[in-house]
C-alpha cells in the first residue's frame, strides 16, 4: 500500500506535462485500452449478470488485499475472518449509502451534501420511537426504523420543496447547512433537556446516547440473549459448529450475520434502483440532470419526479444510518460531521455516478483501499518489521534527524498518524480522480434507461 | 440546468410567499421583544451593546474571509470548500512566524515553528500579545498573507487551472479534494492538538472625555487590521484598472460569461486578495478567540458562506455587510436562543436568503 | 417547393386569408377562423424593459405560421411566454379554446402545445435513442409505484415495446436511425435539430412552435427538415416558426406574423408583408 500511495503522488505531480509521451501515459492508453475491452464484453451479458460480475470482482480483489494485510498483521484465522466480516459491514453500509446518494446526484442531479443530516434525523428519530428507559417510546424496532426513514423522507420533502429550483451548487450549500443545523439541534443542551410526548427526547447533548439496532436482533437468531456467552439457539447452534471447524469464534459469526443483513438490504436498495433506473422514470430523472427545462418542454412534471427520487433518497439514507450507526448500540450527534457525507461522495465518484454497480463498487473499493487498508498498514509494519522506528513526537524532530540522514523517526511518525494521512491520500485521490477520470471507474459505462431492449425491433425492415 | 432556466421555468409557490410574510413577522416580532426587554431591563443595554460588539468583531472576521470567496465564486465561478482550509492555511502559517520572531534563541525551534505543539513555551513567556511584541504579530500578519497566497496559487496550478473549462461542480468536487490535502497536511505537520495561542489580551482605558471605556487590544488589532484591509480593497477595487475588470467580471455573471473565461492576470488577482485575506482573516479571528486547531477554518467555511450569500455572491462590499450581519445574529440570538442554537439560526437565515432572495442584499445592485 | 397552403389539409378547409383577427375575442368554438392559438395582450417587462407589449395574434389550425422581426423583437420572449416558461405580466393565452396562461410548462406542453429552442436542447449524455423515448406523453412507467412494483412492472415493459416500435418509426422518418446508439453529445448541430424536432413530434403535439429550427442546419439538410414539416402539416399538425431567413419564410409560410419592439407591427400573408413599408422600414431599422 505505501508503494501505491507513492504512485499516486508521482502522478499528481506528474501532470504538468500531461500530454508528453511518458511511460506514465503508455500505461494509461494500455489500461484504457482494456477496460474498454472489458466494457465492450460486458455490454453483451445481461444488465444484472454484468452488474454482479463488476460487483464480485471488485470485491474479490480487494478481500485477496485485505486478507493480504491481515495476514501481514499477524492475525489467526478468526482475526482475519473477523477483519472481513467488519470489512464487509462498512462497505455493505458505504453501499447503500452511496446506492441513495447516486439517485440524488447520478441520476437527479442533486447535489446533496447533507447526507449525514439525513442519516442522523432516522437515528435519532429510531431511539426516540424504539429507545426504552426513559429515552424513548419503547416501540418495537421495525416501527422504529419505519418512523426514522419517515423522518429522513419528511426532512427531506422539507428541504427538498423550496430549494429543488435552485441552481446545484446553491442546493449544496443548503444540504450541508440543514445538515449542519440538524448536528446542532442534536448537541443542544437545551433541545435535551426539552420533552417530547412527555419523554425526554434523549438527543444527548454532545454525549452517546442508547440506541436500539437491529444488530441485537439478528444476535437473537444465534443465541438465547443476543449475547456470544449465552445459550445458542439452533441456527446457532450450527453455525458456531460450522465456524468452529474454520477457528472462527461466536462473536465473529454473529457479525457475519449481521454484515449479511447489510448485504442483504444493499441487494434490495440495487434491485429497487435499477428498476428505477431501467424505466421511464428513470429516463426523465435522466433527463432532469441533462436539461431540466427541455424535459419540461415535453411536458414531464419535473418538479414532481424530483422531489420523489429526491425524497426516497433521503429514506434510504436514513435506513443506512441506521444499519450502520445504530449497530454500535449508542450513538452521539458527532458521528454525522460532513466528513462522512464527503466520505461517501468520494466513494460514488470512485465508482462513477449514475451507474448502480459503480456505486456499490465504489463503496466496495473506498472502503477497502482508501479507508481500511491504509489504516491497518501500522499494524503490519509493527509486526513485520523486527525493530519499528520509535514515532518521534513532532514532525520538527523527525525532519531534522533527517539532516543526520536518518529517516526512522519520520517514518515512525508517519507511521503514529496514518489516520491523517489517509485521509490526505482520499482528498488526493478526489483531486485526481476529477483531473483525470471525473466519470468514476464504470461512469464510461453505457446505462440506457429503459425497461426494455431498444434495439430496432425483429422484422422491421431497413431502409 | 442553469440557475435562471430553473428559476424561470418554476414559477413561485405562493406557499413560499406566506413562508416570507411569516419570516417578516417574526423578525419584526423580534425587534419589538428586544425592545420590550430593553425597557423593562431583562436585558440591561451594556449587555446588548456587548453582544453587538462582540458580533462585529467576529462579523468583520466573517467579512474579510468572505472576500475571497465571493470574489472566487464570481469570477472563477465555483463555490470553494478549500476557502475554510485556507484560514487555517494562514492561521498555522501566521502564528508560526509570529512565534519565531518573538522566541528566537530563547526557545527551541521546533516549538516555537509548529505553534507550541507540547504546549510548550507558554504565550505569556513568550510575550505573546501586541503590546509586548508588536513586530512579532503584525510579522505574522504578512506571513500569513504571503504564504496563503503560495499555497492557494499552487492549488490553482495544479488543480484548479486544469479544470477552468469545466462545471462548476466539477471544481467545486476538486477544491474539497483541496480542502482535505489541506487540512490533513496541516494537522500531519502541525499536530491535531488544540492549543492556546496568544497571550491573555491587554486591556488599556480609552478617557473619550465624558466616559472611559475599557479597550481589549487584541480586539482593537483586529478591527483595525480588518478595517484597514477593507478599505484597502475598496480602494483598489475603485481605483485600478485591474479593480475595475475584476469588478465587472464580479458584478455581472453575463458580462463574464461573454467576455469567457477570464484573463489569467484576474484569475491571479483573484487569488492572491482573496487568499490574502483569508489568510489574515484565520490569523486575526486567533487574537479573538485564543486557540489553534487544524479544523477551525472548516468550521468557518459555513458562516462564512453563510455572510457571502446573504450580502449576495459577487458583490464585495455584500460580503462584508453579509459577514456582519451572520456575526451579529450569531451573537445577539443569545437573547432569544441557547448558545448552540445560535449558529444554526444564522444558517436558517442563510437557508432563507438562498430561497426567497438568491441574488442576497446587495445582489443586483452595481457596487460601482 | 412552394405547395398550395390548404394542400392536403385534412380537417376543415382552412382559408388562410380569411382567417380570425387577433382583435376576436370568439371563445373556443371551432367557428370560421378556426384559430388553434389565439395570444391576446401579452406583456412582458424585465427590470424596467418592456420585452413584449401588448402582443396579439392568432394562429390557425393546420397552418405554418411565421413569425419574423429584428433582434430583439421579443419574438423568443413570446415564444417563452406562449409555453409557460416565463410568466406573463398581463395577457392571455388560449390554445384549443381553453384558456392556459399562468400553466406551467409541462401542463402546456401536455396540452400539445409544444415547442424546441433556438439553442438544441438534446440530453447530451443520453443515446439518441434515450432521447427520444424520454419524449412520448402518458408513459405508465413515469410513474414511480408502478415502474418499481413487481406486479404493475409487466404493463411498463409491454407500453416500453410498443414506444420502441414508435421510436424507430421516427428515427427512420427523419433519417437519424444511423445515429441511435449515439450520445446526442456527439452529434452534429443539424443533426442535432433534428433530434429536436423528433423528440417534439413524439410528444404527439397539436402545434408545434419551432425557435429557428433551420439555423446552422446545411442546405441539404434543411431541405430535408422542410419536407418534413409540409408533410406534417399535411397530416394535420400546426407550425409556428421564427425564423431569420425571409426567403424561407415568405416561401414556406402560409401566414405571417411581424414583430417590432415587443408589439405586432403586421399581419397577413407573404405577399402582403413583403410590400408593406412598415415592415421594410422595421428591417431596414433594425439593420442600421
Amino acid at each position: 500500500m505505501t508503494d501505491e500511495s507513492g504512485d499516486v503522488g508521482e502522478d499528481g505531480a506528474g501532470p504538468r506535462e500531461q500530454d508528453s509521451r511518458g511511460p506514465l501515459s503508455d500505461m494509461r492508453t494500455t489500461v484504457r485500452e482494456y477496460t474498454d475491452r472489458i466494457t465492450e464484453w460486458m455490454g453483451e451479458r445481461s444488465r444484472w449478470k454484468a452488474d454482479a460480475l463488476v460487483v464480485l470482482s471488485a470485491l474479490v480483489l480487494v478481500y485477496a488485499l485485505i486478507t493480504l494485510l491481515a495476514y501481514g498483521q499477524g492475525l489467526d484465522m478468526n482475526g482475519i475472518v473477523n477483519t472481513l466480516v467488519r470489512l464487509t459491514f462498512l462497505m455493505a453500509a458505504y453501499g447503500l449509502l452511496v446506492l441513495a446518494l447516486n439517485l440524488h446526484w447520478g441520476y437527479a442531479g442533486l447535489f446533496n451534501i447533507g447526507v449525514a443530516g439525513f442519516m442522523s434525523v432516522a437515528v435519532f428519530t429510531l431511539a426516540f420511537v424504539s429507545g426504552g428507559q426513559g429515552v424513548g417510546l419503547g416501540y418495537p424496532i421495525w416501527v422504529g426504523m419505519i418512523a426514522g426513514m419517515v423522518a429522513a423522507a419528511a426532512l427531506g420533502l422539507l428541504a427538498a420543496l423550496p430549494a429543488l429550483r435552485l441552481r446545484a451548487d446553491y442546493f449544496a450549500i443548503v444540504t450541508l447547512g440543514i445538515a449542519e443545523i440538524v448536528r446542532f439541534t442534536v448537541k443542544s443542551d437545551w433541545v435535551d433537556d426539552h420533552r417530547v410526548l412527555g419523554r425526554e427526547v434523549g438527543l444527548g447533548a454532545g454525549s452517546s446516547i442508547q440506541v436500539p439496532s437491529a444488530q441485537e436482533y439478528v444476535f437473537k437468531l444465534f443465541t438465547e440473549d443476543g449475547t456470544s456467552r449465552a445459550d445458542p439457539t439452533f441456527v446457532g447452534a450450527q453455525l458456531f459448529e460450522l465456524g468452529s471447524w474454520f477457528g472462527i469464534d461466536r462473536p465473529t459469526v454473529m457479525s457475519a450475520g449481521y454484515a449479511l443483513l447489510l448485504v442483504v438490504a444493499v441487494l434490495l436498495a440495487y434491485v429497487l434502483l435499477s428498476r428505477i433506473a431501467y424505466s421511464p422514470f428513470g429516463r426523465v430523472l435522466k433527463a432532469i440532470r441533462e436539461d431540466e427545462g427541455a424535459a419540461q418542454a415535453l411536458g414531464k412534471p419535473t418538479s414532481r419526479i424530483k422531489i420523489y427520487s429526491f425524497v426516497l433518497g433521503c429514506a434510504l439514507m436514513g435506513l443506512g444510518g441506521m444499519l450502520w450507526q445504530a449497530s454500535r448500540f449508542t450513538v452521539a450527534a458527532d458521528a454525522f460531521m460532513p466528513i462522512v457525507t464527503f466520505y461517501i461522495f468520494v466513494a460514488l465518484i470512485v465508482g462513477g455516478s449514475g451507474s448502480n454497480a459503480g456505486s456499490i463498487v465504489g463503496g466496495i473499493a473506498f472502503v477497502g483501499l482508501l479507508l481500511q487498508g491504509p489504516r491497518m498498514l501500522p499494524r503490519v509494519i509493527n509486526e513485520q518489521w523486527e525493530s519499528v522506528p520509535e514515532g518521534t513526537n513532532t514532525i520538527y524532530e523527525a525532519v531534522t534527524a533527517l539532516g543526520g540522514a536518518d529517516i526512522m523517526p519520520l517514518i515512525g511518525y508517519s507511521i503514529a498518524n496514518i489516520d491523517l494521512l489517509q485521509r490526505l491520500f482520499v482528498g488526493v485521490v478526489l483531486i485526481l480522480l476529477m483531473l483525470y477520470r471525473p466519470d468514476g471507474l464504470l461512469g464510461h459505462r453505457k446505462e440506457v434507461a429503459a425497461a426494455t431492449d431498444l434495439s430496432r425491433p425483429e422484422g422491421e425492415t431497413d431502409d | 440546468m442553469e440557475a435562471s432556466d430553473v428559476r424561470r421555468t418554476l414559477s413561485r409557490l405562493r406557499v413560499e410567499q406566506v413562508l416570507g410574510a411569516i419570516v417578516a413577522v417574526l423578525l419584526l416580532y423580534l425587534v419589538v421583544d428586544l425592545l420590550r426587554q430593553l425597557v423593562t431591563g431583562t436585558l440591561s443595554a451594556s449587555t446588548l451593546q456587548q453582544y453587538l460588539w462582540r458580533g462585529i468583531v467576529v462579523g468583520l472576521i466573517y467579512g474579510l474571509a468572505g472576500i475571497g470567496l465571493s470574489m472566487t465564486y464570481s469570477i472563477l465561478r465555483f463555490a470553494n470548500f478549500s476557502h475554510g482550509d485556507l484560514l487555517t492555511t494562514g492561521m498555522f502559517s501566521g502564528w508560526s512566524a509570529a512565534y519565531v520572531i518573538a522566541g528566537f534563541g530563547a526557545y527551541n525551534l521546533g516549538n516555537l515553528l509548529l505553534v507550541r505543539p507540547n504546549n510548550d513555551p507558554t504565550p505569556g513567556a513568550v510575550g505573546m500579545a501586541i503590546d509586548s511584541q508588536p513586530v512579532a504579530i503584525l510579522g505574522g500578519i504578512v506571513v500569513a498573507a504571503l504564504f496563503t497566497v503560495a499555497i492557494a496559487l499552487a492549488a490553482d496550478r495544479l488543480v484548479y487551472r486544469r479544470l477552468r473549462k469545466q462545471s462548476s461542480i466539477a471544481l467545486l468536487i476538486a477544491s474539497v479534494g483541496v480542502a482535505f490535502v489541506l487540512r490533513y497536511l496541516i494537522a500531519f505537520v502541525f499536530t491535531r492538538s488544540n492549543r492556546a495561542v496568544p497571550a491573555s489580551a491587554p486591556e488599556t482605558t480609552l478617557d473619550l472625555g465624558i466616559a472611559s471605556t475599557t479597550v481589549n487590544l487584541h480586539e482593537m488589532t483586529l478591527v483595525v487590521s480588518a478595517i484597514v484591509l477593507m478599505v484597502g480593497v475598496h480602494l483598489m477595487l475603485q481605483h485600478t484598472k485591474l479593480g475595475t475588470s475584476m469588478r465587472a467580471m464580479a458584478d455581472n455573471r453575463d458580462l463574464a460569461k461573454i467576455t469567457g473565461i477570464p484573463t489569467e492576470r484576474v484569475v491571479l488577482a483573484t487569488w492572491v486578495i482573496g487568499a490574502a485575506l483569508a489568510g489574515i482573516a484565520g490569523y486575526l479571528i486567533v487574537l479573538n478567540t485564543g486557540t489553534i486547531t487544524y479544523t477551525r477554518g472548516w468550521t468557518l467555511l459555513l458562516p462564512v458562506f453563510a455572510g457571502v450569500i446573504l450580502g449576495g455572491i459577487g458583490s464585495v462590499y455584500g460580503a462584508i455587510l453579509g459577514g456582519l450581519i451572520i456575526g451579529i445574529v450569531d451573537e445577539v440570538a443569545i437573547i432569544w436562543l441557547p448558545n448552540e442554537m445560535t449558529m444554526a439560526a444564522a444558517f436558517l437565515l442563510m437557508i432563507f436568503i438562498l430561497i426567497f432572495r438568491p441574488q442576497g442584499l446587495l445582489g443586483g445592485v452595481e457596487t460601482a | 417547393m412552394t405547395e398550395s397552403p390548404a394542400d392536403g389539409v385534412t380537417d376543415a378547409s382552412t382559408d388562410p386569408e380569411s382567417g380570425a383577427s387577433s382583435s376576436d375575442p370568439s371563445p373556443a368554438g371551432w367557428g370560421d377562423g378556426d384559430a388553434v392559438l389565439e395570444i391576446d395582450g401579452l406583456q412582458k417587462q424585465f427590470g424596467g424593459i418592456t420585452a413584449v407589449d401588448g402582443v396579439s395574434f392568432d394562429v390557425e389550425q393546420g397552418s405554418i405560421t411565421g413569425l419574423i422581426g429584428p433582434n430583439g423583437a421579443g419574438k423568443s420572449t413570446t415564444f417563452d411566454l406562449v409555453t409557460g416558461f416565463t410568466r406573463a405580466d398581463a395577457g392571455s393565452v388560449r390554445f384549443d379554446g381553453r384558456d392556459v396562461t399562468g400553466l406551467r410548462p409541462h401542463q402546456i406542453a401536455q396540452a400539445g402545445l409544444v415547442r424546441t429552442f433556438q439553442i438544441t436542447r438534446e440530453f447530451p449524455d443520453m443515446t439518441v435513442l434515450e432521447n427520444l423515448m424520454t419524449a412520448p406523453p402518458d408513459q405508465r412507467g413515469e410513474s414511480l409505484a408502478r415502474s418499481v412494483l413487481p406486479g404493475t412492472r409487466r404493463g411498463v415493459i409491454e407500453q416500453e415495446r410498443e414506444l420502441v416500435d414508435t421510436v424507430w418509426e421516427t428515427l427512420d422518418l427523419f433519417e437519424i436511425d444511423h445515429l441511435a446508439e449515439e450520445y446526442a453529445r456527439s452529434l452534429s448541430g443539424g443533426q442535432r435539430k433534428l433530434l429536436e424536432l423528433a423528440r417534439a413530434f413524439l410528444t404527439e403535439p397539436e402545434l408545434l412552435l419551432l425557435d429557428e429550427p433551420m439555423a446552422g442546419v446545411n442546405p441539404t439538410l434543411e431541405e430535408k427538415l422542410l419536407d418534413r414539416i409540409h408533410d406534417l402539416r399535411a397530416e394535420g399538425y400546426t407550425f409556428l416558426l421564427v425564423e431569420h431567413d425571409m426567403d424561407l419564410i415568405m416561401e414556406h409560410c402560409d401566414r405571417v406574423v411581424v414583430m417590432h419592439q415587443g408589439a405586432v407591427l403586421a399581419e397577413g400573408e407573404p405577399e402582403e408583408i413583403r410590400d408593406n413599408e412598415r415592415v421594410i422600414e422595421a428591417y431596414l431599422g433594425g439593420n442600421v
